[in-house]
């Protein structure tokens, strides 16, 4: 029933759409000299910006809408990202030090003869790419099949969710997984063809990161705003009264969780190639914590609140850990607690009450559409 | 050969046996006799001298064998045994027995006694024999190890006696093996059964080795295989049921420390359900303050003192972390008891800071904190099963706490409040119950007990920043599984989860066997979202 | 399902035979049985613990029996179905408490409890036709909440919460109404209202209310059930029932 976006909102998505995926490839193409030449490490970086964004909008779906606050989306992102991984590890070939056609260079290192059945397929692009939605798809399916018809939810669901996230965690440190254990895999060379190191690649990858930024929005904001939408939010406030309507309330999650493990898979993918590396660290249980603290500060329920949350938190990190390395683990620790006791709306939910404050019809609208508790 | 070997052993040692009763009377005549005879042309008289001369006990005996072995014995034109070097051209002879200088010799003048190899055989079984009594612990130890290896009929009776006057118990066990081993390899088939039928009482991995040893050596009297195949499969089955109780034993003990770190967890996700994230740093801060208490020690109290840094440590740890605790309750938490979610991020921030904090004062590396000497070392049970102290007295001191904090709730009133509260708050809050203080006492209880698990722990591994992170999940693997706010949920959930553990562990390796652990809880939640022993009603259903 | 035929299945709708439910060794039904006829106003009324609640926990699938069958419609077994199976057959429940979707607008509430569709993808895909938001609009003034149906439910007063909710269950178009104690709370004109409302459903529905408040039972001018224990201690006229000795034992005390 509700409009994708309002006028006001097509015009603010096109408008910083425009800027992001036109302006700063533009920027990083100017003179080296010119006062405005965005710096090439930049690039890559806000493309990696990009891809946390998507995971925290993934993220905001299932827990600002459906209420469920998954501590496994870090899992479903890095699944996304060794998909990618075996991809374009697969198009080293024989460049790789062993300069074995088929086999990585861990497996060979590991003395494997053969690659193993999961690695088959690949080699291919179009397979790699559906697996990267698939697996943490099919994952977050059987899961959520597993959990919501058991009506865990809540807290229970959060610690289960955290318990898969630590399992998978433990068994990618192994070798005999043949997902390279501990180092994980990096040395890419080339992505369709196109070498990885190449600025105007960079770029590539950057300007994709942020479409598909755009099309998650887009797809989450969809949902959110059809009648399912509200099923959901029915579902988080509700859960039995939404099953003496009719409903199946574990169909909407798992249906929800699925989606939003897919998106989170995709941001994976296209994040390996920025960074270069895929490791077992992307599963450590603090990463996936860590989102839902973007999501917070960022204000959840809001969906553009997870992407502001997810730059200005990784803008801060960036900084931070550059200058004072030591500070960093107080400020996200300061920021759990600030933000839950003091700011639960996040810098979305600040924003509008500022307004609404100003400008007294607002706050009528926000009612209308009023999403968080 | 071998079995020619072994006759002639035997008949050495019946030698030897009945020698040693008339020794005592011409010890020195009888020496010199029996060197001369060394001179023989016929080995077999050799032999029979080799024998007899251990016999004797004289402590020249060993020189004068190992003489004879080297091939430094040597026999003169007048049929005189001489000990004799070579020196240039010549040899330099002297007595064999004294080691008084006789003069020298061409090597026209002496013949090389010979041995060969059965001699040799028996100088090295007699030799063995000899250092058992010896006054050296060490040669004494060297000398039955040597035997185990070595099992020989000829130590048959040497071995009994020294078993007999031996003292040092590590001694005493290997002369019993050596002596089975020896008995087994007896050429009479009657000792050889009675040897096993004794042996096969055994429980011990070693007497499992020797009886399969025999089974491997061959050619056996079929009587004596069958029944050291009967013996090797009632030890067999003892050694299974030791291995088996061992593994338990290491579930529980692995048991008794998730019990230790769930079991505060259990306290306030029962009474609050709130889950608090930052209990794993509780557990971590206990062990630093086991650590400082331990340098406090070392610091500023008398070396003797210092045992008693452990028993001071625990009182420490439980009003540091549980002051900590309740100023966590009443900071942060009590304004997020509507919004559990929440307060589990809350919590998680709380203990990033804490675990950077210890970073910033401790530094990172890992602090070492000594095992005071009870609990260091252990004993060996049964059947190589051996028992850490540190473990046995961790297992203890976790039902000692599950105990009290059992009395507690059962017996105080702060513990019928508690459990009023768990069950129905607003019933509770009705009733007068200060739920506020409640939850804030109950909270600090809750760390409290988390840094007393933190002194457990650092008895057993590593103090370092991420300690507690190492036993989160585990912790609440352990709530979620035994179910909520239940004291014998949690203890069957972590005794449970110990011992799963410890049983998947050979099987499949312990990473995997965690993970196969983990998969199996998410699938036990599907059954029983509210774990096993939860609690029931319909205050309990919403 | 087949059911052992009984000339009682012809006439009605809701069938409990020998219900029983136990929570840890009390019972809280012990061999429930009664029959409500389709199209008939019941009121079952019983002292706290009598069993009122359980007995709609298990017709609407919150709460499995131990023993014995709920049929509905004289064909349909509801014990071995879940809450939103039976719900989807044509069985509304209003809660004790009123629960809305109070994040919700009260044109949203309804939009959901609208009987169409349940399943997942065609609700991501719904579209209002404009017959569906006719629809959705007389209920909203049927229900007196005209020109709140932007407000969100949270917003509502106890009693508007209480009509959103018997609101909800008409435009699910439930054959069968549950109502546990829907005048909670009210004042005496909106109880009055209610008492109208419900009233007037009587015939289309069929409708079972729970309620303490003897005024409003009387008002209903229904047949009466009185459960005690877990079992059915009288059940006729509010007349009859007000003048039966065990109940009045059961209020008064013994």
């Amino acid at each position: 029933m509700g409009p994708l976006l309002d006028r006001r909102g097509w015009i603010g998505f096109l408008g910083t759409g425009l800027v992001l995926i036109v302006g700063i490839p533009l920027l990083n193409m100017l003179a080296d000299d010119s006062p405005l030449h965005l710096a090439d490490y930049l690039v890559p970086l806000f493309g990696k910006y990009a891809c946390y964004a998507l995971l925290a909008l993934s993220l905001d779906l299932v827990w600002g809408y459906a209420g469920i606050l998954s501590l496994g989306h870090g899992a479903f992102f890095a699944l996304g990202g060794y998909a990618m991984g075996m991809y374009l590890m697969r198009q080293i070939g024989t460049r790789g030090v062993y300069q074995n056609p088929i086999l990585p260079d861990f497996m060979v290192f590991l003395n494997w003869k053969e690659l193993p059945w999961y690695w088959y397929g690949f080699d291919h692009f179009a397979f790699a790419a559906l697996m990267i939605v698939l697996v943490p798809g099919v994952l977050a399916f059987a899961f959520g099949w597993l959990a919501f018809r058991s009506r865990v939810t809540g807290v229970y669901l959060s610690i289960i969710t955290q318990a898969l996230t630590y399992a998978l965690w433990l068994a990618f440190f192994r070798n005999d997984m043949g997902f390279g254990g501990n180092n994980g895999m990096t040395d890419f060379k080339d992505l369709l063809g196109i070498p990885l190191q190449t600025a105007a690649m960079r770029r590539g990858l950057y300007v994709v990161s942020v479409l598909a930024l755009g099309l998650g929005f887009l797809v989450c904001r969809y949902i959110v705003a059809s009648k399912l939408g509200r099923l959901l939010l029915a579902v988080r406030d509700a859960q039995s009264r939404v099953r003496f309507l009719g409903y199946s309330v574990a169909h909407a999650q798992v249906f929800v969780f699925t989606i939003s493990a897919m998106l989170a898979g995709i941001a994976g993918a296209l994040y390996v190639p920025q960074v270069g590396i895929i490791n077992p660290s992307e599963f450590s249980p603090g990463n996936s914590i860590e989102v839902a603290i973007w999501v917070a500060v960022g204000g959840r329920g809001t969906l553009v609140g997870a992407v502001i949350g997810a730059v200005v938190i990784n803008a801060a990190k960036t900084y931070l850990t550059g200058s004072v390395p030591e500070a960093w683990l107080y400020v996200l620790g300061g920021l759990f607690v600030l933000v839950t006791l003091v700011f639960p709306r996040g810098i979305v939910g600040f924003v509008d009450q500022v307004r609404s404050l100003r400008r007294p019809r607002a706050a009528e609208k926000l009612a209308d559409e009023k999403v968080a508790p | 050969m071998i079995e020619r070997l072994r006759l002639s052993l035997f008949a050495l040692l019946s030698l030897l046996l009945s020698v040693q009763i008339g020794f005592a009377a011409g010890g020195q005549t009888r020496l010199a006799t029996l060197v001369q005879q060394l001179g023989a042309d016929d080995f077999d008289q050799k032999i029979a001298a080799v024998g007899e001369l251990a016999a004797l006990g004289d402590p020249r005996v060993v020189k004068l064998l190992q003489a004879l072995e080297n091939g430094d014995l040597y026999v003169t034109k007048d049929k005189k045994v001489v000990l004799a070097r070579q020196d240039g051209d010549n040899f330099a002879t002297s007595d064999p027995i004294s080691g008084a200088k006789i003069g020298t010799a061409t090597s026209d003048d002496i013949d090389q006694i010979i041995v060969n190899n059965r001699v040799r055989e028996v100088i090295d079984a007699v030799l063995g024999t000899l250092n058992l009594f010896s006054p050296s612990r060490d040669d004494r130890l060297a000398a039955a190890l040597d035997l185990v290896k070595h099992p020989s009929p000829a130590s048959v009776p040497a071995l009994q006696k020294a078993l007999a006057a031996e003292q040092d118990a590590e001694i005493k066990q290997d002369l019993t093996l050596a002596l089975a081993g020896a008995r087994l390899n007896s050429p009479d088939k009657k000792m050889q059964l009675a040897a096993i039928a004794e042996l096969a009482g055994s429980t011990d991995p070693a007497i499992f080795s020797i009886l399969s040893a025999l089974h491997d050596s061959g050619n056996l009297d079929p009587d004596v295989r069958r029944a050291d195949e009967s013996a090797l499969a009632a030890i067999a089955q003892r050694l299974q049921l030791v291995r088996i109780g061992m593994t338990l034993f290491e579930g529980l003990s692995l048991g008794s420390i998730l019990l230790l770190a769930a079991i505060g967890l259990s306290i306030t996700f029962g009474v609050m359900g709130v889950i608090n994230m930052a209990h794993g740093e509780m557990i971590m801060l206990g062990a630093y303050s086991t650590y400082v208490v331990q340098q406090l020690f070392v610091g500023y109290l008398p070396a003797s003192w210092l045992e008693a840094y452990l028993v001071v440590s625990l009182p420490v740890a439980f009003v540091v972390t549980g002051l900590l605790g309740i100023a966590l309750e009443r900071s942060v938490i009590r304004f997020l008891y509507t919004r559990p979610l929440e307060t589990l991020l809350a919590t998680w921030g709380v203990s990033l800071i804490l675990q950077q904090l210890v970073r910033t004062i401790f530094g990172s590396p890992n602090k070492a904190v000594d095992n005071p000497s009870y609990m260091t070392g252990g004993f060996e049970l049964i059947g190589g099963a051996f028992i850490t102290w540190n473990r046995l007295v961790i297992l203890v001191f976790c039902f000692l706490v599950l105990g009290v904090l059992a009395l507690v709730l059962k017996r105080t009133s702060f513990g019928l409040h508690m459990r009023a509260v768990t069950q129905n708050r607003d019933m509770a809050a009705t009733m007068g119950i200060p739920t506020a203080r409640i939850d804030a006492l109950t909270f600090g209880l809750g760390s409290g007990i988390a840094g007393i698990a933190g002194v457990a722990l650092s008895q057993i591994g590593n103090v370092s920043p991420n300690l507690g992170t190492l036993y989160i999940v585990d912790s609440f693997m352990v709530v979620v599984f035994g179910g909520v706010g239940s004291l014998f949920g949690t203890l069957a959930g972590a005794m449970s989860l110990g011992i799963v553990n410890k049983l998947l562990e050979p099987v499949s390796g312990a990473v995997l066997g965690k993970v196969v652990v983990l998969i199996a809880i998410i699938l036990f939640i599907q059954r029983r979202p509210r774990g096993l022993f939860a609690l029931r009603g319909r205050a309990a259903e919403n | 399902m087949s059911v052992t035929a009984s000339p009682e299945f012809a006439t009605s709708l809701l069938y409990l035979d020998g219900v029983t439910v136990s929570f840890d060794g009390f019972k809280a039904l012990n061999a429930l049985s009664f029959v409500v006829d389709r199209g008939e106003l019941r009121s079952i009324i019983g002292p706290n613990g009598a069993g009122k609640t359980t007995m709609m926990d298990v017709v609407t699938g919150k709460t499995r029996p131990d023993d014995g069958q709920v049929i509905f419609d004289g064909k349909v077994d509801l014990t071995r179905l879940d809450e939103a199976a039976i719900a989807n057959l044509g069985i509304g429940r209003k809660f004790q408490k009123p629960t809305v979707f109070e994040n919700l607008t009260v044109f949203a509430n309804l939009e959901l409890a609208r009987k169409t569709v349940r399943r997942i993808i065609p609700t991501l895909f719904a579209r209002l036709d404009g017959g569906a938001r006719d629809e959705i609009d007389a209920m909203i003034r049927r229900i007196g909440l005209a020109g709140r149906e932007r407000v969100p439910a949270g917003a509502l007063s106890h009693g508007q919460k209480q009509w959103l909710e018997i609101g909800m269950l008409l435009i699910q178009d439930a054959q069968l109404l549950l109502l546990d104690e829907p005048v909670a709370g009210m004042t005496d004109r909106e109880t009055e209202a209610t008492a109208d409302l419900v009233r007037s459903l009587a015939g289309e529905h069929t409708v079972v209310v729970v309620e303490h408040d003897m005024e409003f039972v009387r008002s209903l001018a229904a047949r009466v059930t009185v459960l005690h224990e877990g079992s059915v201690l009288a059940d006729g006229s509010i007349d009859f029932v007000q003048n039966h000795q065990g109940v009045i034992d059961v209020y008064l005390g013994r």
